[in-house]
């Protein structure tokens, strides 16, 4: 396993929407390492009979039927909005379209 | 026509181009509830931010719970197109920042998809054809944006959450796609899919039905893969067909005159015809799933399975093939009414009735489908709601013409009539005085009345003017309003003017 690159750390600050410092990304460079470190050692177990698992609560299979029920209202949804108009969410434009 | 230009310019170039295209489809699910909450799934006449709760609205703390509905509706459509069930599958996390998604993860399927490795197999103007389908998955749509500007001129976006939730299923293609007609038959044979299982409205105009498309293109007889463009933003059938046809030849037109392509999303421009740039896509797919943690993992029993497929109706495909080999109907006849469900369900009705009518009595499949594809579609097409049309009734009135108690064209007024209003033909037929005269005694006494009214007619008869025969047999037909037997009044007026001669 690869240590991360200052590169790395700057591009997963970067999809988290954190803007960080210099100061900051040499902490979390070396905070990730050593996490990456410990799951070196983890690596040295033998888990080839091991089915890979997701879930440890041992539930599986928890569906409830198609039935609608009321939603909230409006004015409850956007009750902590901070900024709304008529019954709309407003939110800064985020471009991505041509417009 | 932009599609013909864009095949002329691909085979004229110095170089032969093939396209390479693989098909992303998001469909609607047709559910009552939402994919992880009981929020209403219709949205008809919804105001925004109608149809929300803390779970679609992304609050902290809420826990999903998966629609049962919805993934029978996957699993269904697995089944349709013949591809490998999971017998054990689960959800993902797939991360990135946009305001139409509340909690900055969708939750989606990663590599445990419910469905894999299927099959669709059409028809084109080549011949038929069949595209590998990678994968089918279930998720959860996004939230609608709508960008605007505040009075201040400020951009800005109005976010809806009713759409946030729904249930989507994902359908992702092979790159065995070749022309944008095989890519535009794909996108209607799959919405027939759909449609016929209950999966899905699937009506392109309003969102329910959306169409990707990843294009490339390579010099014809090589392998590679060329740089690829995600063509977005096509809301019909037909604007699939042209908006790749658009990409293939500008991919072609920059590739010969030396350019260079760059990976990016392009957007389809119905209005002037051209696809334009949204974004490239260097690092959008970092999405970094990971198995949602807060949904358990399902296993599909083998006898849900089971009871899912024995509730599965006869297929588009299948049922093409039993209209033309069973029931002897041309393919394209097949075509048309298997291609229209309301059409075939009407079929289906009026060759069920007629099967339990006596062997003399009983319409032949061929007669029924005449009128389905014929009066019943034109009828149709001009009415918002589709008509009353029943099945029963339809047989019962191709029945009557066939015993000759009413002419073909007043059974064209009836069927109209019972489209329109759902009444039975049998009280419109009557209510019309429409019986047809098939009573050679009552027939005589108008031929006679039409011989004496029309001496000169009868004289250019004699003197051999079949024009003269047809119209006088017009005139019966007239003076009995249309009742008379037309077949007989011929044979009657022939007769009498041989006993007059």
């Amino acid at each position: 396993m690869a240590a991360l690159s200052r590169t790395d750390v700057e591009h997963v600050a970067f999809l988290a929407r954190l803007g960080l410092t210099d100061e900051e990304l040499s902490l979390l460079e070396g905070q990730l390492n050593h996490i990456l470190d410990q799951y070196r050692v983890l690596s040295e177990l033998d888990t080839e009979s091991i089915p890979p698992t997701a879930q440890v609560i041992g539930v599986e299979n928890i569906l409830r039927d198609d039935v609608a029920e009321t939603s909230l209202t409006p004015d409850e949804a956007l009750a902590g909005a901070p900024e709304r108009q008529d019954d709309y969410f407003v939110v800064p434009v985020v471009v991505e379209g041509a417009d | 026509m932009a599609e013909a230009a864009a095949q002329a310019r691909v085979a004229r170039g110095a170089v032969a181009w093939e396209a390479v295209i693989g098909i992303e489809v998001h469909a609607q699910l047709r559910t009552a509830s939402k994919m992880f909450c009981a929020c209403s799934a219709d949205l008809r006449d919804a105001g925004p931010n109608t149809h929300t709760c803390p779970v679609c609205l992304g609050m902290p703390g809420v826990l999903p719970v998966i629609n049962r509905r919805a993934v029978e509706l996957v699993l269904s459509t697995g089944m349709a197109i013949d591809a490998e069930i999971a017998s054990v599958t689960r959800w993902d996390r797939k991360n990135y920042f946009y305001p139409d998604l509340p909690k900055g993860y969708q939750i989606s399927q990663f590599d445990l998809p419910l469905a894999a490795h299927g099959q669709l197999a059409l028809d084109t103007s080549e011949g038929p054809f069949t595209v590998r389908i990678r994968r089918a998955h279930l998720e959860e749509d996004t939230a609608r944006l709508q960008h605007t500007a505040d009075a201040t001129g400020r951009r800005i976006s109005l976010v809806d959450f009713n759409r946030s939730g729904l249930p989507l299923l994902e359908i992702v293609t092979e790159p065995d796609i070749r022309t944008a007609e095989q890519a535009r038959r794909y996108a209607e044979e799959l919405r027939l899919l759909l449609r016929t299982i209950g999966a899905s409205d699937a009506e392109m105009e309003n969102g329910q039905m959306r169409v990707e498309a990843n294009v490339s293109i390579r010099p014809a007889g090589t392998h590679g893969f060329g740089v690829r463009s995600e063509v977005k933003n096509m809301n019909s059938f037909r604007a699939v067909e042209r908006a790749i046809a658009h990409e293939i030849e500008r991919q072609a037109a920059v590739l010969e005159a030396g350019g260079t392509l760059v990976q990016e999303t392009r957007g389809w421009d119905d209005v002037r015809n051209e696809t334009y740039t949204m974004r490239s896509k260097e690092d959008s797919d970092d999405y970094r799933y990971f198995p949602e943690p807060d949904l358990p993992p399902l296993r599909t029993d083998p006898a849900w399975l089971d009871a899912i497929r024995a509730s599965m109706p006869e297929l588009p495909a299948k049922r093409r093939t039993r209209y033309v080999s069973i029931l002897g109907l041309t393919p394209y006849d097949a075509g048309v009414i298997v291609a229209d469900p309301a059409a075939s369900a009407l079929f289906e009705d009026a060759l069920a009735s007629a099967a339990g009518l006596p062997a003399d009595r009983r319409p032949v499949p061929k007669a029924l489908a005449n009128w389905v594809t014929g009066e019943y579609l034109r009828l149709a097409k001009q009415r918002d709601d589709g008509g009353h049309a029943s099945g029963a009734e339809l047989t019962r009135l191709v029945s009557m013409v066939g015993e000759g108690r009413i002419s073909g064209t007043n059974a064209k007024e009836v069927f109209g009539r019972h489209v329109g209003s759902g009444e039975p033909v049998e009280a419109i037929v009557s209510s019309m005085g429409l019986t047809q005269i098939s009573d050679s005694v009552a027939l005589s006494a108008a031929i006679d009345g039409v011989l004496a009214a029309n001496p000169a007619a009868v004289a250019d008869c004699r003197a051999g003017k079949d024009q003269a025969v047809r119209f006088l047999v017009g005139q019966v037909m007239k003076a009995t309003r249309g009742q008379a037997n037309a077949t007989m009044v011929q044979r009657l007026v022939r007769e009498r003017l041989e006993e007059r001669a």
